[in-house]
């Protein structure tokens, strides 16, 4: 009974601190500038994307021990799902130019009113977001059937490949009318327009990183619940020992089939919210390189740790998109010019990074242990010096 | 109900053209300790892997509580190069995954050690509670039956009271020492609430007072959990002093049964297993 109570009070720091970090990007967002800031915000914004895709994948690699590598091509599922549905259908000539028009002539904010109102924007992206996720979780059901009877290294190839496929097909100019074939799907609502703007169209409260670090957190949290409960358990069984697991009676097909389709509806809710930060949707851009990013991410923040892959998706695209930017740019410090800063230069030294983090940190930084059970430790350690 | 619990009859197992388990007949009745022993190799465990669904018989049926569970038959290839006996007596495909026969009522344990070594003691018998529960992955996740996790934990907990656990319940399962290893296996196989527990080597590694300590400890579950044991042994001792009957295997093959004393003095058993006593005692 002792566990319970500990859980609890993890659960309940856990809940203050989400709430705090909500109240805090709000702030943030409307004391700072977002026109010089522009920075912090994308890597804020992008940093809960890929926080919770890297925690879906850490579902289904960490927790379930599935070397799985399909994540971008879930992610594209999701995507083009949330574009398709969402795109106003007023601007839908002007999008699908190119095919005379969309095939798919409703949108969902349109049917509650449009997304200029406020039910129509926030229901129309709500059941698009979660029609995203379920679009991405019935296709992994169906690739799951053959792909889930491979084990480690096969699986991976086999999903890297379904990956490759599915970005080829949704570039296909067949399907044009739907997809609008290698060109981008936009106009639909992004995290900007969650900005509450006065009539004259002035910005009054931004909330546009509030959301995107809403869904993530929500996301997240019922990740976490469902790894806490009996399922995870019989998840982490499975990662642990497949024959003792069967052995326990875990249904192993069942089981592998649920943690790939929760892994991959997530991944697609992901693919979703990552349209809304790029405010467009385009294939192209979810390449297997993405993938890797993701893989990465979960590997340096540590396998099997959710708290990790969210420091480290935060981290990761801070370095890569922000932090470093100064190393591409040519710098003279009065007549000295400094060597090496040119265009291309930061990859190599954010390369060089991720292999001292990996050379030191050999379980990520976090191990398999979460943010709470450092602070039990610390804890523990004071207690017995006592 | 039929007497026996447990009844293999004819099973034979063919690896490409090497014959594991050749024609075994056994019986486990309800209640019964019954030992398989034999020389390394004989093909102990593999009958046991037929059993609990590791492996499919090439011919054979396995009976549980009377009903036919496992049942198979040479096809294909095999049809041809089959070398066991009764081909043809069998005609049905009956093969269900491991963990369905466990649900069935039937847990092992390992010959090596198979805990979930990076999780808690704990967990590792609660992860054996998941079977029964009736939650679908929504409850779980969004704790809509408490009051089934709840009873998960509790039972748990019971058992790891009952089993002299309680105090480790939080440590990694990896980190205990062998004997308490050994024994938070047997008590993970007890969570799954069986009718047959099957011991694959259970003293392995032991030494004389861990081998009497689990002696006792096999004989308190059985009494406690009504349970019928059938089990892989090595040590003598053991095995004598708790078995109610012995199957002797060598090379795949039946080649003695019956109580202990009666295989103690069987001249098949000590010439391929038992052998002579020390000629330094005479």
């Amino acid at each position: 009974m002792l566990q319970q109570t500990k859980s609890k009070k993890g659960t309940f720091l856990a809940l203050i601190l989400t709430a705090a970090l909500l109240v805090l990007t709000i702030v943030l967002e409307n004391t700072l500038d977002p026109n010089t800031n522009i920075m912090l915000f994308t890597t804020l914004k992008k940093g809960a994307v890929y926080a919770l895709v890297a925690v879906s994948m850490n579902l289904l690699n960490g927790f379930t021990g599935l070397f799985s590598l399909g994540q971008a091509g879930f992610m594209l599922l999701g995507a083009y799902t949330y574009a398709i549905l969402t795109i106003p259908v007023a601007d839908r000539a002007s999008v699908y130019y190119i095919y005379n028009g969309s095939a798919v002539n409703f949108s969902l904010p349109d049917l509650f009113g449009g997304a200029d109102t406020v039910p129509g924007l926030i229901l129309g992206v709500l059941i698009a977001l979660i029609l995203a996720g379920c679009v991405a979780a019935a296709v992994a059901w169906l690739i799951g059937l053959p792909v889930l009877r491979l084990k480690s290294d096969y699986l991976a190839i086999a999903t890297l490949g379904f990956g490759e496929i599915v970005r080829a097909i949704f570039q296909w100019d067949a399907l044009g009318p739907v997809t609008n074939g290698a060109n981008a799907l936009k106009n639909f609502p992004t995290f900007s327009s969650f900005n509450i703007t006065n009539e004259s169209g002035q910005v009054v409260l931004r909330l546009s990183t509030f959301v995107a670090f809403l869904i993530a957190a929500v996301c997240i949290a019922i990740i976490v619940m469902l790894i806490n409960s009996s399922y995870g358990r019989a998840f982490k069984a499975i990662r642990e020992d497949e024959i003792a697991a069967e052995a326990m009676g875990i249904n192993l097909a069942k089981h592998k089939r649920l943690s790939f389709c929760i892994s991959s509806f997530f991944a697609g809710v992901g693919g979703a919210m990552f349209a809304m930060f790029a405010n467009q949707a385009q294939a192209k851009t979810f390449t297997t390189a993405m993938t890797y990013e993701i893989l990465l991410i979960v590997v340096i923040g540590g396998i099997g740790s959710v708290s990790g892959s969210c420091i480290a998706s935060f981290l990761y695209v801070a370095a890569s998109e922000w932090w470093l930017r100064f190393l591409d740019a040519e710098t003279t410090i009065g007549t000295f010019k400094v060597p090496f800063l040119r265009n291309g230069f930061r990859m190599v030294v954010f390369s060089i990074i991720i292999m001292i983090v990996v050379l030191f940190f050999r379980r990520g930084l976090m191990g398999d242990k979460e943010l709470f059970d450092l602070f039990r430790a610390r804890r523990k350690k004071k207690e017995a010096a006592k | 109900m039929s007497e026996n619990i447990l009844r293999m009859e004819d099973v034979t197992m063919q690896f490409g053209g090497v014959v594991a388990v050749n024609n075994l007949s056994l019986e486990v009745n309800q209640g019964e300790i019954v030992a398989l022993i034999g020389p390394n190799g004989a093909g102990k465990t593999t009958a046991f892997n037929c059993i609990t669904g590791v492996y499919e018989p090439t011919n054979g049926r396995v009976s549980f509580q009377g009903e036919a569970m496992v049942e198979n038959y040479p096809q294909g290839k095999m049809a041809k190069s089959y070398a066991g006996e009764n081909q043809g007596k069998y005609t049905q495909k009956l093969a269900p995954t491991p963990d369905a026969i466990t649900r069935r009522g039937i847990a092992r344990t390992f010959q090596n050690i198979r805990l979930f070594s990076a999780l808690s003691v704990f967990d590792n018998v609660l992860i054996a509670k998941h079977m029964r529960a009736k939650q679908n992955f929504l409850s779980a996740t969004f704790r809509l039956n408490k009051a089934e996790e709840k009873r998960m934990r509790e039972e748990s907990m019971a058992l790891l009271e009952e089993q002299g656990l309680a105090h480790l319940k939080d440590e990694v399962a990896g980190s205990l020492p062998y004997g308490l290893q050994r024994r938070l296996e047997i008590a993970r196989a007890l969570a799954t609430s069986p009718k047959l527990l099957l011991l694959d080597e259970p003293a392995a590694g032991m030494n004389p007072q861990e081998t009497q300590e689990l002696t006792d400890f096999i004989k308190q579950i059985r009494k406690e959990y009504d349970l019928t044991v059938f089990m892989i042994e090595h040590h003598m001792d053991l095995v004598m002093q708790i078995s109610d009957r012995i199957y002797v295997l060598d090379f795949g093959r039946l080649i003695a049964q019956g109580t202990p004393a009666e295989v103690q003095s069987n001249q098949r058993v000590i010439d391929a297993y038992l052998g002579v006593a020390d000629d330094a005692e005479n």
